[in-house]
């Protein structure tokens, strides 16, 4: 009797992909949101300190799945002891216990009490898909190099190895469909003018030979927020250039009255003090083109932060300076930090510079970081250059 | 498993259910599935293997299936409530763990087809899930999965507010039928000998009003009223998802199919959430009872007690349903076999009954009762039961009083461990807002979550929606307008 009660089966499960299907929704949803607070994660101190541990904890609202449920931490729970467990005893110190483990399936969903962990790669692939260097050009023929092969044509003939089975196999049924319509009877069968070979063509990129000219003011005018958002703004700007183009250098100039290269470490966690004269960073910039970095051979990116509040007898000098720095550089960015919107003289004296290559951008708030990236790490309609 | 094993496991199962049908347990027929963890685990994650698509389920698979990966946790089996009822095994299992499994879920099965709670869930779900999916993938198709999944995940946040008592639906037609009355007297005092004529329209459905005639019903009638006037909305009503279905003056007819189908799940899954403690325990104990019958080898035995002790393992910060369950089980059994002298005279408690009050309980009892009933002084102690609160930055033990802790325990399980939120008015500040109120029993809710679902009650109402619950001993009433959440103090 007991025999007829029950079947045991074992089938092929290789086509139940549900799970995975919605598992990647999630993901696209994780990385929407990332998308979405994107200027407010990359202006995230925990990032910026992390020291290279790649993963952030970060609120991510829109995959939390919200219901009217109780408060975890402020309720009493029950546990189980090992015998004699005494009031006051300690169970767990810091995070919260994990409920929801244990064996047995159950449809009691585990309470969710996670943030969202985020990898540091997963912020940037987002940050980085929606940069680029502007005006990037192949500065000698020899600079251009085959990076990797791109299957991207299908032919006739080719090797054997590379027979692209689906066109194939299709061709070949076009093929015995349209004779099978003249004579009776389909008769499918591979001929050898049914073959059809993928086949590959070089990729050629410019090599980019370019250089990024970062320049900080370090004057004692520059506050502890100016001085976050200019290093948080290089930041996000050298871990960019490292991954996505190789051979880009990065110097960096440090300036109050006068300019001076310093190393990466130093720019980015030593201050100074004094007063600011900002011709002093360009002027440096310019001996630097001249002497190491040739425009017919580079693409040259100075860009340069400060609070603008330069010594006004400068000014006159500095856009004089900036429109020459224009016309050797690829783009000229000047990010000016400037958080209670107080009137700057040098953003003043800027505005009569009208180059194409010139950008500028007002940073007021930690969000603004992210627009700054955007504005000069990205292609714009940029008239080819005057004569 | 290779085929040899499934062999040896087809014939073990044999021999199980002949043991099983000894003790006298009586499942449903049963179809052992034998899968991949991905498999599994994806039944885990959806809880019935025809469900439909939504990224909280793909969210929670990824986390079930990554603990599982790195060794974490694992999942046994699954077994559905449906007549016949599926098992999944797991094909990782040894054969040893899959007769365990076999053995388990008997005795789901026999709670399943035999526990009141049990009584109302329709054993054809898996289908009927199926068919639900089917119907969300077409909704996709014709709306767009952008606006379904809004709809979803609405639904979802909201779809634990059912009512599942069995008498629900009684009450509430009941209900109706008053409070049509009432209105009806009040509109037209009865003066006359003729007005039993009114009566014609009630038999109609009470469409006379509308000027066209109604069939099929007194009650069918008296709902479809009763959905267009925000005068006739039955109120306290602690089901919000009927609520929202049957009087949101926003949803479309396919988002009000949407709201419904995840309304008939959560119901179906209702009563697993109520019994958590009492059909785990029971199953562990057949599991235990019967593998004591079959012949092992040694080492089939050690396998055995490792895996069983395993799966009883107490924790200090949770409440393992198996291990509690099974030791109230057995002792009942134990206190019913063999009564004390006091049990004997007072109760008139004969010997030899543990069995017999065994399958007495596990048909007439949930949680709340069980552990109410059954969790006694000696068990607690036993078992060192306490309960923990955080202080500070530690979670320390706070109350080791059994009584106590038995009510805390009993508490908690109440409603399935989850909030009881009732629709007090539909019709708040003459506005159509919806006036939502938290039954308070001392534990507060999450106030952040609060916030944040508000909207979503907002997204299927349309209109204010407020929420009223206690924080630190005060009223306070939570209002969402469409833009931004307030509170205020009452």
């Amino acid at each position: 009797m007991a025999a007829s009660q029950f079947t045991l089966s074992k089938e092929d499960w290789s086509l139940h992909r549900k799970g995975y299907q919605d598992q990647e929704r999630h993901r696209e949803k994780v990385k929407q949101a990332i998308k979405e607070n994107l200027a407010d994660l990359i202006s995230d101190e925990g990032i910026i300190m992390s020291d290279g541990r790649q993963i952030v904890r970060i609120p991510i609202r829109s995959l939390e799945e919200y219901r009217f449920r109780y408060n975890f931490n402020k309720s009493k729970q029950a546990g189980t002891g090992k015998g004699d467990s005494q009031v006051g005893d300690v169970i767990a110190s810091d995070g919260p216990p994990q409920p929801g483990q244990g064996q047995g399936a159950g449809n009691l969903p585990g309470v969710d009490y996670v943030e969202a962990e985020v990898a540091l790669e997963d912020i940037e692939a987002e940050l980085f898909s929606e940069l680029t260097l502007p005006n990037l050009k192949p500065k000698s023929p020899d600079d251009v190099v085959a990076r990797d092969i791109d299957f991207r044509d299908v032919r006739k003939t080719g090797l054997a190895s590379n027979i692209d089975k689906k066109r194939t196999l299709l061709e070949s049924l076009r093929r015995s469909q349209r004779e099978s319509a003249r004579q009776d009877g389909l008769n499918w069968r591979i001929r050898p003018d049914d073959l059809r070979y993928k086949t590959w063509e070089d990729v050629e990129e410019p090599d980019s030979q370019a250089v990024v000219l970062a320049m900080m003011d370090t004057s004692g005018s520059m506050g502890l927020f100016e001085k976050y958002c200019a290093r948080t703004f290089f930041f996000w700007m050298t871990r960019f250039l490292r991954t996505k183009y190789e051979t880009v250098q990065i110097r960096y100039i440090a300036h109050h009255t006068e300019a001076r290269e310093v190393s990466e470490e130093h720019f980015f966690t030593r201050g100074e003090s004094g007063g600011t004269i900002c011709s002093s960073a360009y002027e440096y910039a310019l001996t630097l083109i001249e002497k190491e970095y040739p425009p017919q051979r580079y693409n040259i990116y100075p860009i340069h932060f400060s609070d603008g509040d330069n010594l006004t007898s400068d000014n006159e000098r500095c856009v004089r300076l900036v429109e020459k720095l224009c016309e050797q550089s690829q783009m000229f960015g000047y990010a000016e930090v400037n958080q209670y919107g107080r009137g700057s003289t040098l953003m003043n004296a800027f505005g009569k510079i009208n180059h194409p290559y010139f950008r500028t951008v007002v940073i007021r708030e930690k969000a603004g970081i992210y627009q700054a990236l955007k504005a000069f790490f990205s292609v714009r309609d940029d008239t080819s250059r005057p004569a | 498993m290779n085929d040899a094993e499934l062999k040896e496991l087809e014939r073990s199962i044999e021999w199980i259910m002949e043991i099983a049908d000894g003790f006298g347990l009586d499942y449903f027929p049963m179809r052992y599935e034998v899968c991949p963890s991905d498999v599994i685990y994806t039944f885990g994650a959806y809880g019935m293997p025809t469900r439909f698509s939504h990224w909280s389920f793909g969210k929670a698979f990824h986390r079930l299936k990554l603990e599982y990966d790195f060794g974490l946790s694992r999942i046994y089996e699954l077994v559905i409530n449906s007549n016949p009822s599926y098992a999944f095994l797991l094909d990782g299992n040894t054969l040893l763990q899959n007769k365990t499994v076999c053995a388990h879920v008997l005795g789901h099965s026999d709670f399943f087809k035999n526990n009141i709670a049990f009584a109302q869930t329709s054993r054809d779900m898996v289908e009927r899930m199926a068919a639900n999916a089917e119907r969300v993938r077409r909704y996709e198709l014709e709306y767009g999965r952008q606006r379904v999944e809004q709809v979803l995940d609405a639904g979802i946040a909201l779809q634990q507010h059912v009512d599942a008592s069995w008498h629900a639906d009684t009450v509430r037609r009941e209900r109706m039928r008053r409070l049509c009355e009432d209105k009806w007297q009040r509109a037209r005092p009865r003066t006359g000998p003729y007005d039993d004529l009114w009566q014609i329209g009630e038999e109609n459905g009470w469409n006379g009003t509308d000027g066209q005639a109604k069939h099929g019903g007194d009650e069918a009638g008296a709902d479809a009223y009763a959905r267009r006037s925000a005068q006739r909305m039955l109120v306290p009503e602690r089901d919000l998802m009927l609520f929202l279905i049957d009087y949101s003056r926003v949803l479309e007819e396919w988002e009000r199919d949407i709201l419904s189908l995840l309304r008939e799940e959560m119901l179906y899954f209702w009563p697993q959430l109520e019994t958590k403690i009492m059909n785990e325990g029971w199953a562990t104990y057949w599991h235990l009872r019967i593998m004591r019958e079959m012949d092992l080898t040694d080492a089939e035995a050690v396998d055995f007690a490792q895996m069983h002790a395993g799966v009883v393992l107490p924790s200090r910060t949770t409440i393992n349903p198996y291990q509690l369950g099974l030791a109230i089980w057995e002792d009942i059994e134990k206190r019913w076999n063999d009564p004390t002298e006091e049990e004997r005279e007072r109760f008139g408690r004969e010997p030899g009954q543990g069995r017999d009050k065994m399958f007495e309980v596990r048909e007439t009892e949930t949680d709340v009762s069980f552990l109410r009933n059954y969790l006694t002084k000696e068990l607690i102690e036993d078992l060192d039961l306490y309960l923990y609160q955080k202080i500070g930055n530690e979670w320390k033990v706070v109350e080791t009083d059994w009584e106590k802790v038995r009510d805390h325990l009993c508490a908690s399980r109440v409603n399935g461990g989850i909030p009881v939120i009732w629709v007090a008015d539909g019709d708040y500040h003459n506005n159509g807002e919806l006036y939502l109120k938290h039954g308070y029993e001392g534990v507060e809710l999450d106030l952040k979550h609060v916030e944040k679902t508000l909207p979503y009650v907002h997204r299927l109402w349309g209109r204010g929606c407020h929420l009223e619950t206690v924080v630190d001993d005060r009223a306070v009433l939570f209002s969402y307008d469409g833009r931004r959440v307030q509170r205020k103090f009452l």
